[in-house]
């Protein structure tokens, strides 16, 4: 009797193994413009967000160039930072958000993209590259990899009212069952949105104002999360909560009873791009990643799994109306109008970490 | 003489862990972009609300503190006056939890609170981000601490004298307090040293258990550096590291003087 067990476990894992194998062959559909890689080999360390991308993919890449790649994860664009800043940093490629990647362009710590080794650059839309235009004049030193709104998430058994401000944030009626989003740009930024402000305000009056706001609110307020916020939602363990629109997107395909709004004060939009930093070493493994990740066929897999929205002209294509015509996933342009992206701050980003700091501390 | 060399390897050690960091926190508290200067730190010993998270890091420690010893006092009492081999085996208990990783540890607290203990109960909402949660876990987290010193002590107690005490009149009552607890004194001291200074400094718990509602210093001092460091801002942080530092040391000289006047008297 054991002798079978273990001969249908070893079945089982053999089959499994043979599985995961198989992906990751090369066929003649893996690649949309019959890109032939050449074998590059060497490393690749990439710095990227947890759960940010189909990690076959990766296997895939490695298959193709000979590259061995060393995948880490980040939880903040400030802490990216801190990293890419030491004497020694190894990082050959990093996916920073629009406004650290302006501070970078403004400290010079970015290397110049050549886009010769990009032929798949000509994928992203246009429409996409003219945003991120505005914090990467003529998108010089990175690419855009995805990209979403910041919103709120909420469990329609416990909100029925349709979610179309901020306000709903600060109402008594849902204490306790409210989360924020545990980053200073986007907290602070949406409740200046709420108050009628700027999210990119030099006011010092008006960071006050949204100080003020948020420690105002920590009573109502269930806590502070960050990747955690979509196993809270889709356990019903909350009634609402400020998340990115592609952790929303993820979260409502597990769960029915969940729905995303971008209040009508407006939001921000934001874009995360792939940038290669001053002192990476394997450049030329580092363009054949960028350009790998542009192909159409590839990054439609990668925005299928991981759920956020691609700037790839060539993937939307190729999704299925499931992403495309989700107004979580592809925002409508109202919604984009009255959104604003983050903008570097420069010396003046003291005053928002002073109040973070006086909104965090407060209880 | 030959037997010095074998201090060799912790001397190195403790350069290389203990004083070279320790000579960093000094050196970017008072150095801002290559300068010499007091005005960061002046900036951080003025933020009122650096103090405000520092007072309540203290009352949270003081209360895990107080929490632990009177749990753990009992719990060391009656084991250490039970058979050696039974108590040799519930303080092994005690410390099975402890072989596994602290922070592995909080995170499995945090699903009991977030997920496990609401839907039994039928609680719609989660347990964790309150206070209470935030001290719940750490006092479990740090009895162990404080039952175990208590635990050698009380067991190494001459049972002869507390049957001195008994012999001359003295009840359970008054023996427990006359005799035992001045006695135990000792364990008392390092229990709650070992107890209050990584309470003080908890950050883990607090991070993963109060939803980010309780930030604590050493929450404060990862915040200065996670959003300050940035931008090449080391000073805040290495600032109240250093604060935090003296906090921990007023502490240990305090339990350090109580131990002394136990058991000599001389110093000081």
């Amino acid at each position: 009797m054991k002798k079978i067990l273990c001969l249908v476990l070893a079945f089982v894992l053999l089959s499994a193994f043979a599985a995961c194998k198989s992906t990751v062959e090369v066929d003649e559909n893996t690649f949309a413009d019959g890109d032939q890689y050449e074998t590059i080999g060497g490393e690749l360390n990439v710095l990227n967000w947890g759960e940010y991308i189909d990690p076959e993919l990766i296997e895939l890449f490695e298959a193709e160039t000979g590259v061995k790649v060393n995948y880490i994860e980040m939880t903040s664009n400030e802490e990216m930072l801190i990293k890419l800043r030491s004497s020694d940093s190894p990082y050959d490629l990093c996916f920073p958000s629009d406004y650290i990647i302006e501070q970078m362009i403004r400290e010079d710590m970015l290397q110049p993209l050549d886009m010769s080794k990009i032929p798949n650059a000509k994928n992203i839309d246009p429409k996409m590259t003219e945003i991120t235009n505005i914090f990467d004049p003529g998108n010089k030193y990175s690419l855009p990899y995805m990209w979403g709104t910041v919103g709120i998430l909420y469990n329609t058994t416990m909100v029925d009212e349709p979610v179309t401000s901020w306000g709903i944030l600060w109402d008594e009626k849902y204490a306790g069952q409210i989360y924020m989003y545990d980053s200073l740009r986007d907290s602070i930024g949406i409740t200046l949105k709420y108050l009628g402000y700027e999210m990119n305000t030099r006011s010092e009056e008006e960071v006050a104002a949204a100080r003020d706001k948020l420690i105002e609110q920590a009573p109502l307020r269930k806590g502070w999360g960050t990747d955690d916020l979509r196993a809270t939602m889709e356990n019903g363990k909350a009634a609402m909560c400020v998340i990115y629109s592609g952790d929303a997107f993820c979260s409502m395909d597990a769960v029915e009873d969940l729905a995303y709004a971008v209040p009508d004060e407006g939001s921000n939009v934001w874009f995360d791009n792939v940038i290669i930093p001053k002192t990476a070493k394997n450049i030329e493994a580092a363009h054949a990643f960028i350009n790998f990740l542009n192909d159409g066929n590839i990054a439609a897999r990668n925005t299928e799994y991981i759920y956020y929205s691609t700037p790839n002209k060539a993937a939307m294509e190729r999704l299925d109306t499931y992403f495309t015509e989700n107004e979580t996933y592809n925002p409508p342009q109202e919604v984009l109008d009255r959104c604003e992206i983050f903008h570097d701050l420069g010396d003046f980003t003291d005053v928002f970490t002073k109040a973070w700091s006086a909104i965090k501390s407060a209880n | 003489m030959k037997r010095k060399y074998f201090a060799y390897p912790y001397i190195v050690w403790m350069i290389l862990f203990i004083v070279v960091p320790m000579f960093f926190i000094f050196y970017y508290a008072f150095n801002v972009d290559g300068t010499w200067t007091f005005r960061k730190c002046w900036e951080t010993l003025t933020d009122g609300q650096k103090w405000r998270v520092l007072l309540m890091s203290v009352e949270i420690a003081f209360g895990t503190t107080a929490i632990c010893l009177l749990l753990g006092y009992p719990i060391a009492y009656i084991l250490s006056n039970m058979k050696k081999t039974v108590a040799g085996f519930i303080s092994v208990l005690f410390f099975v939890p402890m072989w596994m990783n602290f922070v592995l540890r909080t995170y499995a607290w945090r699903a009991i609170l977030e997920y496990a203990l609401p839907d039994m109960l039928g609680f719609k909402t989660t347990l964790t981000g309150t206070v209470g949660a935030v001290l719940m876990v750490l006092v479990y987290d740090f009895l162990p601490f404080m039952v175990m010193p208590l635990y050698n002590t009380l067991s190494k107690l001459d049972k002869s004298l507390l049957e001195a005490s008994r012999d001359l009149g003295a009840d359970g009552k008054k023996t427990f307090f006359r005799v035992v607890l001045p006695l135990s004194v000792p364990g008392i001291v390092s229990g709650v040293t070992m107890v209050f200074v990584p309470a003080i400094t908890a950050f883990t718990v607090p991070a993963l258990i109060g939803n980010g509602n309780y930030n604590l210093y050493g929450n404060e001092i990862e915040q200065a550096f996670k959003v300050l460091a940035g931008k090449g801002d080391y000073s805040i942080g290495s600032t109240m590291s250093i604060i935090l530092l003296i906090c921990v040391l007023i502490s240990t000289a305090v339990m350090n003087h109580f131990d002394n006047d136990k058991e000599g008297g001389s110093i000081l």
